[in-house]
């Protein structure tokens, strides 16, 4: 059976299947057959025995998410999916092969997800920096309502469902998923105080349940196959395949589906190809911008999947690496990291606002040779302003994660730096 | 004054949406597709029109990258300049357009042909460094001839 559930039907540089196409290769079986024999309960279930978690960073099981919403009489009778289209993390362009290369599956995976919560509308929040990604979701959402996959009684069962596409304007908060539903609400994209949770109350105040493009690209490939295949297919605690990606000078930068717990040195070398000649491997920040730093010396063999790449003192987040090399500046990288986060900071609350501006200047000064010593203290510090339970959502602990990594990893960098009043790398940029 | 063809296609969006004012962020892009940016006097009509206040408008008009408060060029070029383009030479390639083009980001060539802005992660980490002009994604750019896609935008 296919070990590459996600990518059998993605030939880069090709169309993406057509309905028909899509459908020779199983598509849509599992609708047809979930709605003619399964419960919503029961979709929730075998997704829940399958062990999915989240991939858009956090993890999070995917059943347990879906069982929050409130079912029965007494619950709202509207209630809302969302998939969270918005990947803007620094790093991370795994959603949009999804979407580009097999449209079609996201939809089968959402129509599913939106039967188990109960949902008869959902969105595709998408950015607005893929205009490819549209053009294809909107085809493919039109082909499956002619032919009756979306819309009204789907398949003579009762259950209803439009699919939206709303795209973006473009912040990268949009992508926490409070922020996100005012982003569709039409309004600045701050994220919500929490509780109440989505689930609960989300867009509009209805109950609301948001997924990453790649968790519900999964689900249908779990009904068709059931949860020992998905299970089976990991190397790891954590079932399924995972796409890695891998950017920065490597011979061969990438996405690969690979099973879940696949080794830093399989992606790096095998499929990357290694490092560029004349390049050598310094750092890699596993999953996206907003994770720790981890280091070839110690974690080459590490399986990347969630709770490994916890241990080691990082999140495996989006899973795509982006990797430092020996002639690319840290204190540089590091400066470009935080320029991003204060950017894209929606300075709703004042130690994301101000801090991170302040912790790009510093790492600006030190770049250019204007460090001081103290400085070093100055960014330590402010790793710990910025850190866990002093914000307001999750992106300023996320900014610090590189910064705080690179303190502990490249220190000797950021001293040579103010020592030596220059930046030691000379052909880096 | 919102054009009919303005007001056609923002009220077509409406059915999609639970409430008026959530077509703020469709308004405006719908408005900008049309005139290329969002005047002060657009604000206040898509205020009016959807029921807002105008500095209503504006704090989502200003808070969202995609919308252009200023008028812009022809064609926009979208310099990604996050970090895998920054470790692949972006700001090589921003130096070459400054010389090529004589401008910086945030700045239209005089001839109103091209206005040059940083973007965030255009996830093509793999195609690295990466721009966009309009809806066309370029990469891997050569750094030193970052000016090469742009012949194909008159």
């Amino acid at each position: 059976m296919n070990r590459r559930p996600l990518t059998a039907l993605i030939h880069p540089g090709e169309p993406p299947p057509d309905l028909k196409a899509y459908e020779a290769a199983g598509g849509y079986a599992a609708v047809r057959a979930a709605l003619r024999d399964l419960q919503p309960a029961d979709v929730i279930d075998r997704v829940k025995q399958a062990g999915l978690r989240g991939r858009g960073g956090a993890g999070f099981q995917t059943a347990m998410k879906w069982s929050f919403v409130p079912q029965g009489d007494d619950a709202p009778r509207r209630k809302y999916l969302v998939c969270n289209a918005d990947e803007m993390e620094p790093g991370t362009f795994k959603d949009r092969y999804l979407m580009e290369g097999n449209p079609h599956q996201l939809i089968e995976g959402m129509i599913l997800a939106a039967y188990a919560i109960g949902a008869e509308v959902a969105y595709i929040f998408l950015r607005d920096e893929y205009p490819l990604c549209a053009k294809r979701l909107r085809a493919a959402v039109a082909e499956a309502r002619a032919a009756g996959h979306l819309g009204k009684d789907i398949h003579g069962s009762g259950f209803h469902l439009d699919i939206h596409l709303h795209i973006s304007a473009g912040r990268y908060i949009c992508g926490e998923e409070t922020a996100l539903l005012n982003a569709l609400e039409g309004k600045r994209a701050v994220p919500r105080a929490k509780p109440p949770f989505p689930p609960v109350a989300g867009l509009w105040g209805k109950p609301t349940i948001v997924n990453n493009v790649e968790t519900l690209c999964f689900v249908p490939h779990i009904l068709r196959h059931g949860a020992d295949w998905f299970r089976g297919l990991g190397k790891g605690s954590d079932g399924g395949t995972k796409l890695y990606g891998a950017s920065g000078r490597v011979r061969r930068p990438g996405i690969w589906e690979l099973p879940m717990g696949t080794t830093m040195r399989e992606i790096i070398e095998d499929r990357a190809g290694g490092m560029l000649d004349g390049y050598r491997l310094r750092g890699v920040i596993p999953g996206g911008a907003s994770t720790d730093f981890l280091v070839p010396e110690e974690h080459m063999d590490l399986p990347m999947d969630f709770e490994s790449v916890q241990k080691a003192g990082s999140r495996l987040g989006t899973g795509t690496m982006i990797l430092l090399d020996d002639k690319t500046c840290t204190v540089g990288m590091l400066r470009n990291l935080q320029l991003f986060f204060s950017r894209e900071s929606c300075g709703w609350c004042t130690p994301c606002r101000d801090g991170i501006p302040w912790i790009e200047k510093t790492l600006a000064a030190i770049e250019a040779g204007d460090g001081r010593e103290e400085d070093i203290d100055l960014l330590h510090t402010h790793t710990r302003l910025l850190g866990p339970g002093r914000t307001f959502c999750a992106f300023a602990p996320g900014a610090m994660a590189p910064l705080q990594s690179a303190l502990r990893y490249f220190e000797d960098d950021f001293r040579r730096h103010i020592t030596e009043q220059r930046c030691p790398y000379t052909n880096g940029r | 004054m919102l054009s009919d063809s303005e007001r056609k296609a923002i009220e077509a969006e409406l059915p999609l949406y639970e409430r008026r004012r959530s077509l703020c962020i469709e308004a405006l892009k719908i408005v900008q597709e049309h005139r290329g940016w969002v005047s002060d006097e657009a604000v206040a009509d898509i205020a009016e029109f959807l029921g807002m206040g105008a500095d209503e408008v504006d704090s989502v008009a200003t808070f969202y990258n995609r919308i252009h408060r200023h008028e812009t060029g022809r064609h926009v070029i979208y310099l990604c300049d996050s970090v895998s383009c920054w470790i692949m030479g972006c700001d090589r390639a921003r130096e070459r357009l400054r010389e090529t083009l004589g401008i910086d980001f945030g700045e239209t060539t005089p001839d109103g042909r091209f206005t040059l802005l940083p973007i965030a992660c255009l996830g093509a980490c793999d195609r690295a460094p990466a721009l966009m002009v309009g809806d066309e994604l370029y990469g891997p750019v050569d750094p030193a001839k970052a000016e090469e896609p742009l012949g194909k935008h008159p």
